[in-house]
């Protein structure tokens, strides 16, 4: 019986490899203005591989 | 490290350097918290004598299962983040925070800009101005492609013919330079006309409107000089702006304080207006100030967010789902390490320029003595505190070493933490506690939306 079920999430460790282009928005640029909310925030570079697909 | 929490009926795993999230029952719960700290044998006797409907072979395969997840790297992962900060170099100018305007037409009692003005007599920018700033940021922002800009006060329509002028001077700015600006505008609504919803659809990407929520609410702390409801004003002007979008985003953010520690009707009362996008963010006030919140509202706010959470999913299965800024969670398509790890930009890739062109490191550090930077013209002339700002994250914030949301909320508001303690190597802990739980919360809401697809057989 399986009584874990793993959620989909993004490997942060893998991101090491593929990541930190920088493109993505600034936090407050979008609804936050008062507290940080970095994890709210896309990836561009996926946003835009999904998009390009 | 890892984090168990229970939720709505969901017990839930979150191992934080790996950002792995489980969904597990009762046995594994039982398991994975004392994994680390037991051997095997011991994990069997404690768990047999607990659950006494399982046998052997049901634990050596949990235990099994347990470690298949920790050589996969999704539990119990180390975090070994620190050496990419160190190794990192020091970034380039991304965003502007275009305060254009330092003067208010509403008068929130709230306002941490102190009713739109930031100790000025009331400045507007000039375009010139606001054109040598576009230059300053293409300058400075090194290999960056796309440019944030927003246009923030005080009330930027204020001085919308300015904004225009920038917006258009950005434009032609574009070519050739490799660069693309994504505008936001953030307003109190007041002087949306036909004019403003035109040019927004056409060049801003991100349209931010003030409400706090339900009539009283928002009238309240909203206030107009002349003691007119500004809901009554700026309801159909957010409205129409709204509805004009067509899909392009914009979000009606609100706030809540202590007068409203029952902030879950104010969102679904935004919701039931018709907005689909929402954002109500908890009050930045002085400590002792009456609205603002203490400690002690914990357990109501935490009551008020996960209440949301439910009515979300709810509302989510009959189609007719809304988004609150702070649910939005792309768990595979969200940051990566390394922005995590940089977190908001405060004073490196996000600075806040004065109607005057000073620079500051952020909208809410406007004007505060010591974080004076320096001008567009000039550049950053205050590097100590461009260095002091670099340096602050979340392996120098002693308790954030020790938290499991260090990942995702990046050691927190920098701004928050010096307003709260003086010191931007500090913690807001109020806010620690109130993000903490609305992560939670979106997680939460995630798993159950997985679980729900899993039993549908999608």
């Amino acid at each position: 019986m399986k009584r874990i079920i793993t959620i989909e999430t993004r490997d942060l460790v893998e991101s090491l490899k593929k990541g930190g282009c920088g493109e993505c928005q600034t936090s407050c640029q979008s609804a936050s203005k008062t507290s940080c909310a970095v994890v709210n925030q896309k990836c561009e570079k996926m946003k835009k591989s999904q998009e390009d697909k | 490290m890892t984090h168990l929490y229970k939720l709505a009926g969901n017990n839930i795993v979150l191992d934080t350097a790996s950002g792995a999230i489980h969904a597990v029952d009762d046995v594994a719960w039982d398991a994975i918290k004392i994994y680390e700290k037991v051997g095997k044998e011991q994990i069997q006797k404690l768990l047999l004598e607990k659950y006494q409907e399982l046998d052997e072979k049901d634990i050596i395969e949990l235990v099994s299962e347990i470690e298949e997840l920790v050589n996969e790297g999704k539990l119990y992962t180390e975090d070994t983040y620190q050496a990419v900060i160190s190794s990192d170099s020091q970034t380039s100018l991304k965003a502007l925070c275009l305060n254009v305007s330092h003067m208010c037409n509403m008068r929130c009692t709230y306002c941490f800009a102190g009713k739109g003005e930031y100790g000025s007599q009331g400045e507007l920018m000039s375009l010139e101005t606001g054109i040598r700033a576009i230059d300053f940021l293409i300058e400075n922002s090194g290999e960056h492609h796309t440019l944030d800009v927003d246009f923030f006060g005080g009330e930027p329509l204020l001085n919308w013919n300015v904004v225009k002028g920038i917006v258009e001077y950005a434009r032609k700015a574009e070519q050739g330079s490799g660069r693309e600006f994504r505008f936001t505008l953030t307003t109190n609504a007041l002087l949306i006309d036909e004019d403003v919803i035109e040019f927004s659809n056409k060049e801003m990407y991100n349209v931010v409107m003030s409400l706090d929520g339900r009539k009283d609410i928002n009238d309240a702390m909203r206030i107009l000089p002349g003691g007119k409801s500004s809901y009554d004003e700026i309801l159909p002007k957010i409205k129409k702006l709204s509805e004009a979008r067509e899909g392009r985003e914009y979000y009606i953010r609100g706030t809540y304080t202590r007068n409203n520690l029952d902030f879950f009707n104010d969102i679904i009362h935004m919701a039931d207006l018709g907005f689909s996008m929402l954002s109500l963010e908890p009050v930045v006030a002085m400590n002792g100030q009456e609205h603002s919140l203490r400690s002690d509202d914990l357990p109501i706010i935490f009551e008020q967010y996960e209440q949301l959470a439910l009515e979300m999913l709810k509302r989510n299965k009959e189609n007719r789902g809304f988004h609150f800024y702070h649910y939005e969670l792309d768990l595979t398509g969200g940051p990566c390490i390394y922005k995590r790890l940089s977190g908001c930009g405060v004073g490196t890739e996000y600075l806040a320029v004065t109607p005057k062109g000073e620079l500051y490191p952020c909208h809410q550090l406007v004007g505060e003595a010591g974080f004076f930077m320096g001008d567009i013209w000039q550049g950053v002339t205050n590097s100590k505190l461009k260095d002091d700002f670099y340096n602050s994250n979340i392996y120098t914030r002693e308790k954030c070493k020790t938290c499991w949301a260090r990942l995702y909320c990046s050691g927190g508001c920098a701004a928050n933490a010096w307003h709260d303690t003086g010191d931007i190597n500090d913690v807001y802990e109020l806010g620690c506690e109130l993000f903490k739980k609305r992560l939670e919360c979106a997680i939460m809401m995630v798993v159950a939306q997985n679980l729900e697809k899993n039993s549908n057989g999608q």
